[in-house]
């Protein structure tokens, strides 16, 4: 039998106040397998520390219960205690009597009572447990960030800088994501593209960087500090060593097809580059629009092509990585205006999502950054600006706020404004969130040097009437109908999850909110994590970011990484599930039940634990029909009888043996 | 070397158990060979004053099935406990009290109404007279054995060496049994004498099992067209074989599964698993709709849940008695 000391906590009067601990110390002091029993005011303390390594050199304890406060508090600070006296630190127990007695109760009997019952469960449990080790495993020393816009750009370049290997996979064909297409940026208006190409040099240079663009993750398997990521890669058709970037090519391609870069306000051809500054800074083929498939039909392309450097055999690739950490930076898009009818996006020309607008606004977009309205080209005069377009609307869009709005629809009237000295910009809003340093002194200056006028009020139709977009709203300050014969709408759209990554997200077995956006381990303290370890989220794909907190929240995500990545070894706790070969049916179920992917059947049909995914949860345990499944240190033994314990003496009183049985 | 004396005997069962043995066939002789039976009242003419006659330990094995639910049958448990060397619980009555352990959701007095009294069509009681153990005729007084409130197991009234589960037990096992005894190779006193696994271990329709198994609708057998070779979980059937200990069938399928039939549960639960349907309701909760978890709200579970008809009758046919609770509460605890 283990010999077990008990050491009782007063906790200055927090404790002592309320439960008789004295009386405590008499009455457990010859329960089965206590060898010493002690009480004193502060356990924690150092000198109650060297009463506890005293006690346990003297009577060769092999096992302490500590009854004091909360386990979360202090519970390391024990293990550390024990194991420098030579026992495992899973040979402590922590009986809870300050949170789950003391503070709860006030009749000081009852109060002890509950307290020894508490101790007695403890002691009940120490009993059976076992000592254990941490669960070690080698660290792969490689990063996966999957996303290359700005918060996967500056994560991947963070890690690179750290030492470590980085893959970047981008399913588009350049990196750059949505700020490459902005104009300038809140509230300092510096050019978007002039701060982030650099970074993307910067990228595609490094030596510690792989760089997949038009390539997907197909799946994850493995565990932290072991993943194989299976990735996906369209082929490239143009061999970029050979490919002069002449441009013949494009000017013999006869497909037309609108562009994405500019959000179809430009045309492009099927052979493309995808912007100016693309990195890789290689020619496309758009596979979906490309006729050069059919060899009969098209070819122009490589027909024209002198260096010889197109070939549409190339077939896609799959092909694994091993990594040691993952970096979810897949990002936003708009959410669809096509569900906003009653803006008459798609039907009107002349009413434009944010991005679109960027694009009008940007030296590089379709007007070359003239001020000019797609329809027909001319200035506009007097421009309507839109917020919350599919935010907070919780019975018809997205009950969210997508936090940037406020703050770009005030850029765009202000750059407007810039370009056309004698347009009036109007912003729609319901109320206006400038949290972010200078963001209010942005808004208060637009007002007052800009002329921006604000209409507090939701736009309820528009329409067209001649070359005029008729808005039509209310002002909810002055409750007056408002008519606006606006040149150009602009809808501020909400951010939504970008598309494709729920599939994603459901082969990583990742967690989202309600809206999709991938969810935090904890909202406050673990911010950049996923609850599964090993992900890590950036960006907007945790949810609506402007870039300063994207790329604060990405050099946080890669601090992570980096942390990670410094291990040799990754350890972590051995309260896991184990399964009892002899027992175990195979009958499946805790495979359904284990939300870690821990649990699989091997060969011999056993259901076997992955020591290093499973994070101790229970759920297989309590799933287990046979009860083959058992967590360790958490037994069912040691379960029931601690239950038991507790139960004592009330089974002793109230029940009648004799018809019960 | 004198053959072993075996003793049989039943208590609340519906004579299945006897049958399992005369299910040995023409092993039976073999089996006569080998032992001097020295009482079945079923089969043979012994008297209960064969049996007090006998000295303390003369019997060597003792196969008792039936569960303990009137005096007669705790006085013969007691008395063959007395009288033999091992006791063998015989059968899923005898081991968990099996189909009339299920009386235990009720009490005396209410299944004496429904037996006796107005509340049983079939009979004509006017003066609702219902059994008592003793009872004056003008020949003299007559007794019948006490009627218990509760219905137990028989290691819940003596001690038990060795089971040998199910509704019935296969005659494979009982065989098994026999030869072990005779040989003297048995394990640990209390164990049950059948395999430790449950039956999906043998199943051969666990491999039609999906990845994740998963119930998003319960499906009752008689009102389904079950498919033959699937498991019957994965058809929203509840079967008990994941609870349920193997060993109904010496290979190949359990003897319910073979015939298209869920696993009812009448061979127990493996060694370590304490409460069958406590077990089975958490087995069973931990996959119901398990994919689409967040869609669910309080009346989608309600409505799930209600598709099992007499969750208590399907968790716990077989092992009321033994379960943790025993019983429903008695009007006297309430």
């Amino acid at each position: 039998m283990k010999r077990i000391g008990v050491f009782i906590c007063h906790c200055g009067v927090n404790i002592k106040d309320t439960v008789d601990v004295e009386l405590l110390t008499e009455q457990l002091e010859n329960y089965p397998g206590v060898v010493h029993i002690e009480n004193y005011m502060f356990m924690c303390s150092d000198p109650g520390q060297n009463q506890i390594k005293a006690a346990i050199e003297e009577n060769k304890l092999d096992g302490v219960v500590i009854a004091a406060c909360s386990p979360t508090l202090h519970e390391s600070t024990f293990q550390n205690v024990i194991e420098e006296m030579g026992i495992n630190k899973y040979q402590l127990e922590i009986a809870n009597i300050r949170e789950q007695c003391s503070w709860v109760h006030n009749d000081k009997e009852e109060a002890t009572r509950k307290a020894n019952l508490i101790i007695k469960t403890a002691l009940e449990k120490l009993r059976l447990n076992e000592s254990l080790s941490p669960v070690s495993s080698p660290m792969t020393k490689r990063v996966m960030v999957i996303g290359g816009g700005i918060a996967g750009i500056q994560a991947a370049l963070d890690i690179a800088d750290g030492g470590y290997e980085v893959l970047l996979v981008e399913k588009k064909p350049s990196i750059g994501g949505h700020m490459i297409q902005l104009s300038e940026t809140f509230p300092t208006l510096d050019c978007s593209q002039c701060i982030l190409t650099p970074k993307m040099v910067q990228l595609a240079k490094h030596k510690n960087i792989k760089l997949y663009v038009n390539s997907e993750v197909e799946k994850v398997e493995g565990f932290v500090g072991n993943f194989t990521a299976k990735i996906n890669r369209k082929p490239q058709y143009v061999n970029p060593d050979i490919c002069t970037m002449c441009g013949d090519c494009i000017d013999n391609c006869p497909v037309v097809v609108p562009s994405e870069y500019d959000e179809g306000l430009s045309w492009r051809k099927a052979i493309y580059v995808p912007f100016p500054q693309a990195i890789p800074a290689t020619f496309t083929i758009d596979t979906e629009n490309c006729l050069g498939f059919d060899p009969i039909a098209c070819g122009e392309c490589r027909k024209a092509c002198k260096p010889e450097a197109i070939n549409y055999d190339k077939k896609p690739e799959t092909f694994e990585e091993k990594i040691g950490a993952i970096i979810l930076a897949t990002g936003y898009d708009l959410y669809p205006v096509e569900k906003m009818a009653e803006y008459g996006y798609g039907k009107f020309p002349d009413v434009l999502n944010g991005l679109q607008f960027e694009r009008i606004l940007s030296a590089t977009g379709p007007t070359g950054g003239k001020m000019l309205r797609p329809s027909d080209g001319k200035i506009p005069k007097e421009i309507v600006f839109i917020q919350c377009s599919g935010s907070r609307d919780p019975e018809r869009h997205n009950s969210y706020c997508s936090k940037i709005c406020c703050m770009y629809s005030l850029k765009h009237a202000k750059l407007y404004k810039h370009k056309v000295h004698d347009g009036q910009p109007y912003i729609f809003y319901i109320d206006i969130r400038s949290g972010g340093k200078r963001y209010e002194e942005f808004i208060q200056q637009a007002v007052s040097e800009d002329g921006v006028i604000y209409i507090r009020g939701k736009v309820a139709k528009i329409y067209k009437e001649d070359d005029k977009m008729i808005v039509h709203g209310m002002d909810t300050l002055t409750g007056k109908k408002i008519e606006i014969k606006a040149d150009l709408v602009v809808l501020a759209q909400s951010m939504i999850p970008s598309e494709g990554v729920n599939k994603l997200i459901q082969n990583l077995k990742l967690s989202t909110d309600e809206h999709g956006f991938l969810n935090e381990a904890h909202p406050k303290l673990r911010p950049l994590e996923s609850i599964q370890s090993g992900f890590y989220l950036t960006g907007a794909a945790q949810g609506p970011k402007d870039i300063p907190d994207s790329v604060a929240q990405a050099s946080g995500a890669a601090a992570k990484v980096l942390a990670l990545m410094s291990q040799q070894e990754i350890y972590h706790e051995p309260i896991i599930a184990w399964v009892d070969e002899e027992k175990c049916s195979g009958c499946g179920i805790c495979i359904s039940t284990c939300p870690y992917g821990a649990r699989a059947l091997n060969f011999d049909g056993i259901a076997e634990v992955n020591e290093v995914l499973c994070e101790g949860c229970g759920a297989c345990i309590s799933a287990c029909p046979s009860s083959a499944s058992q967590q360790r240190n958490l037994t069912d033994d040691q379960i029931n009888n601690m239950i038991d314990i507790i139960l004592q003496d009330n089974l002793e009183n109230s029940l009648e043996k004799e018809d019960m049985i | 070397m004198a053959k072993p004396k075996v003793a049989f005997y039943w208590c609340a069962s519906c004579g299945g158990c006897e049958e399992a043995i005369i299910d040995l066939n023409e092993k039976i002789l073999e089996v006569a060979d080998l032992i001097n039976i020295v009482f079945w009242p079923c089969a043979m003419d012994f008297k209960y004053a064969d049996v007090r006659k006998m000295a303390d330990q003369e019997i060597d094995a003792c196969f008792i099935n039936g569960a303990i639910r009137t005096d007669e049958q705790l006085e013969m448990a007691k008395l063959l406990r007395k009288k033999s060397k091992m006791v063998i619980s015989f059968g899923a009555c005898s081991h968990l009290g099996g189909i009339p352990g299920l009386a235990n959701f009720y009490d005396k007095h209410s299944i004496f109404d429904v037996s006796y009294k107005a509340a049983c069509p079939s009979i004509e009681n006017p003066e609702n007279i219902v059994p008592e153990t003793k009872v004056k005729v003008p020949e003299g007084e007559l007794t019948l054995p006490a009627f218990h409130n509760t219905v137990k197991s028989l290691d819940q009234v003596v001690t038990v060496d060795y089971y040998i589960p199910g509704c019935s037990p296969a005659p494979y096992l009982t065989l098994e049994a026999i030869h072990k005894i005779l040989a003297n190779d048995l394990p640990a006193k209390g164990s049950v004498l059948a395999p430790d696994k449950s039956l999906c271990d043998v199943c051969s329709r666990n491999d039609t099992k999906p990845e994740k198994l998963m119930l998003d609708e319960i499906n009752r057998i008689s009102l389904v067209d079950a498919d033959p070779e699937k498991c019957f979980l994965a058809q929203g059937i509840i079967c008990m074989g994941p609870v349920t200990r193997a060993g109904c069938r010496k290979e190949g399928d359990g003897r319910c599964i073979t015939v298209n039939m869920p696993c009812r549960g009448c061979y127990g639960a493996p060694n370590n698993v304490k409460d069958v349907g406590g077990k089975m309701v958490s087995a069973l909760a931990s996959i119901l709709g398990v994919e689409n978890e967040e869609d669910y709200d309080e009346e989608k579970i309600t409505k799930l849940m209600d598709q099992i008809v007499d969750p208590a009758g399907t968790f716990y046919r077989f092992s009321l008695p033994v379960s943790m609770l025993h019983r429903t509460r008695s009007e006297k605890q309430i």
